[in-house]
């Protein structure tokens, strides 16, 4: 199954109300270095194209670029990693978020339920540490109440390290997006909002892979 | 007997709930294929239908036309009267079963228990004959069960058509399973605790009646107040939650579902899709509909026989009350554990128990009664926490004790001397009593009120598991069991209020 690039799997979730940081798009190392001026150091830039489905794994990603000279550099790095197979490629230009606690949410189409969405605890952890709940989409805003409720973890999710408690109603909402976009967008087959980061208590997707029918 | 997938017949239309009554409240009952053999399902059967008490006619064929346990056998169905019979259980080879229904049918039998194995459990050629007959039961306007389950068992018609034991006492929790050996389970779990049952079926190889018809079946009938399943494969996962969902709308559901760990997670190109392990899906989509899913056979029974013999909380404040300190730290740990809150013990409450016991007591939630109860004190102070506003539900724990010691009494070489006889006699009273005023003080407060020690499961002639098993509600073999099961009841209660369904 394809893959969206980055920039239009956020964009096709973004309509359905998932809030994602303002980032640029570009195509040169001079575009990227005007907009990380735009959007306010530190920034990440990033390597984009529908061909690019694991963009860490092949370091493809730079992160806390603290000067326009940095972004020069590694958008011109990073252009040049590309390969034959990756097809049109871009620059993704986005804000440098901190934080410190990270969710993960998604879209999975199960071979026995249909079309599910998913909450968990995120991080490099994610798959080991497996808290995470389900639903059938399309969901209510009590199933995406109950699915906050369903994480172990309850205390990540509690005013933590000097940040105060994620906002629930915002997670939820994330969580009904998802479902709306699955249920009005038949040609998704799964999406990735990994990491979901919580910055200031509310949720924003750092990075978004919505994968279609051909 | 385990399961096959039931992949054809979910696409089938739900079925009409009378059509069940030839099941499980026939006017009689044939068995086809009895057996002068004490070791042949044909004779078990019909020794269990006539030995528990099924009070409407019994009729039996058999090749030779012997006499089996008393009853006069035709070689041929049209030599029995016409319409005095709805329920046919079916011994008889796979390849005579065809020619049988049709006879059946002729005689006016709407109903058909398969116990004959032979179909979709013996590979292409047992799947095609389950097929065929799928159909010719369709074309005849026969319910068919089965085949290759181990009976139907309806204790309020005292109809046990079954090819195994026991007879469960009558009861409310409505049973249907993949498994016919959970069905026996469950079964057994009812002998023992007295929650008793309204019907139970072994699905078989579920051909045409699967499970969730079951289900929607008890859904509809007056006898059932909470269904209970077993299941290991599900379908059209979709589908399945969907029709339990139905069902959960209007009673309780509890699934325990076998085979929980046997689809793993899966390579995905999407992280969602690594961890979207099939128990995983499963939990959140039984989760959502409102279905209470139980980890284990024994939970799954507790948790049913909790929803019919208590009602659902309308919070989760509990309250427990212990005449031993341990069992209320272990209570309170349990608690811990679930969605459950120990009540904080508001000051009015707080002040009435204080006339009731010595100041030594607890003088907060576990309230330990540190020994200081006399005659009156565990059926007042249950009463005083049971009709607080601030209290959802309670849990008595330290039954029992007084009466185990009477029986060391009782059975001992000084008995009735010394003073034994009296007061043997006032420890049992007391224990009865306390079970008794639980079941009472539930009543008449509309809220759960659990009774739980390890003598259910000990020593269930104790004087205090007997009573509460005499006032129809469970006696839990653990303070932490009392904690599952009502956690499970005030998740249900939670899910139907934030659903508008109350």
């Amino acid at each position: 199954m394809p893959t969206l690039s980055e920039a239009d799997s956020k964009e096709l979730l973004a309509t359905f109300g998932v809030p994602f940081p303002a980032e640029r798009v570009v195509s040169t190392a001079d575009d990227a270095v005007e907009a990380a001026g735009d959007i306010g150091f530190p920034v990440v830039v990033k390597l984009g194209g529908d061909g690019i489905a694991h963009k860490t794994e092949r370091g493809l990603v730079r992160l806390g670029l603290g000067s326009a000279d940095q972004v020069h550099a590694a958008a011109t790095a990073l252009l040049a990693a590309a390969t034959a197979d990756d097809g049109e490629v871009h620059l993704l230009v986005a804000p440098m978020l901190r934080a410190t606690r990270e969710l993960i949410a998604g879209l999975h189409d199960d071979d026995q339920f249909g079309m599910t969405v998913m909450l968990g605890v995120g991080g490099v952890l994610a798959e080991a540490v497996a808290d995470v709940s389900f639903r059938l989409v399309p969901i209510t805003p009590v199933d995406a109440e109950e699915m906050i409720d369903d994480l172990a973890l309850q205390a990540l999710l509690g005013p933590f390290r000097g940040e105060p408690a994620v906002d629930r109603t915002a997670v939820a909402d994330v969580l009904l997006g998802l479902s709306d976009a699955a249920a009005g967008r038949h040609d998704i087959v799964s999406a990735d909002l990994n990491p979901l980061l919580i910055v200031d208590g509310r949720p924003v997707a750092v990075d978004a892979l919505v994968e279609v029918r051909s | 007997m385990s399961a096959t997938p039931d992949g054809p017949a979910l696409a089938r239309p739900g079925i009409a709930a009378d059509r069940f009554r030839a099941l499980f409240e026939p006017r009689g009952v044939l068995v086809a294929g009895a057996s002068t053999h004490p070791g042949k399902f044909g004779f078990v059967s019909l020794h269990n239908i006539l030995a528990c008490g099924y009070e409407g006619k019994v009729f039996a064929t058999n090749r030779d036309g012997a006499e089996v346990l008393g009853i006069q056998t035709v070689a041929d169905i049209d030599d029995l009267p016409d319409g005095e019979i709805d329920l046919v259980f079916v011994c008889t080879p796979a390849a005579a079963n065809p020619d049988l229904l049709r006879a059946c049918a002729k005689n006016g039998i709407t109903a058909a228990f398969i116990a004959s194995a032979g179909y979709g459990e013996a590979g292409e050629a047992g799947l095609a004959a389950q097929a065929d007959l799928v159909a010719l039961a369709d074309e005849l306007g026969i319910l068919l069960a089965g085949p290759n389950g181990q009976g139907v068992v309806s204790p309020p018609a005292r109809l046990c058509a079954q090819i195994v034991g026991p007879f469960p006492p009558a009861g409310h929790i409505g049973i249907a399973s993949q498994s016919g050996n959970f069905v026996s389970s469950f079964e057994n779990y009812a002998q023992l605790t007295g929650v008793g049952v309204s019907r139970a079926v072994s699905a078989g190889n579920a051909a045409a009646v699967t499970v969730p018809d079951y289900l929607e079946y008890y859904a509809d009938d007056p006898q059932t107040r909470v269904a209970l399943a077993y299941v290991e494969s599900v379908g059209d996962g979709r589908t399945f939650v969907e029709r339990l969902r139905g069902v959960a709308e209007r009673k309780p559901v509890v699934i325990v579902k076998g085979g929980a760990t046997a689809g793993g997670q899966r390579a995905a190109a999407s992280h969602t899709g690594a961890l979207a392990s099939d128990d995983r899906v499963f939990d959140g989509a039984v989760r959502q509909s409102g279905v209470s899913r139980a980890r284990t056979v024994e939970e799954g029974f507790e948790v049913a026989a909790t929803f019919a013999s208590q009602p659902l909380p309308a919070g989760n404040r509990v309250v427990v009350v212990t005449t031993v300190g341990g069992w209320g730290v272990a209570a309170a740990d349990a608690i811990a554990g679930t969605d459950l809150e120990l009540a904080v013990l508001p000051d009015d409450l707080m002040a009435s128990i204080d006339g009731l016991l010595p100041p030594r007591w607890s003088r907060n939630n576990p309230v330990d009664m540190a020994g200081g109860e006399t005659r009156d004190t565990v059926p007042e102070i249950m009463r005083l926490a049971a009709s607080h506003p601030a209290v959802d539900a309670v849990i008595f724990l330290g039954m029992g004790i007084q009466s185990n010691q009477a029986k060391l009494m009782r059975e001992g070489p000084f008995y009735p001397d010394h003073g034994l006889e009296r007061i043997v006699a006032f420890h049992e009273r007391q224990d009865a009593r306390y079970a008794e005023a639980a079941a009472e003080v539930s009543d008449a407060t509309g809220k759960p009120v659990l009774v739980a020690t390890e003598l259910a499961a000990t020593s269930p002639d104790n004087p205090g598991p007997a009573a509460v098993r005499a006032s129809g509600r469970l006696c839990y073999p653990s303070a932490d069991r009392a904690v599952v099961a009502l956690d499970h009841l005030w998740r249900r209660s939670r899910w139907l209020s934030r659903r508008g369904l109350t």
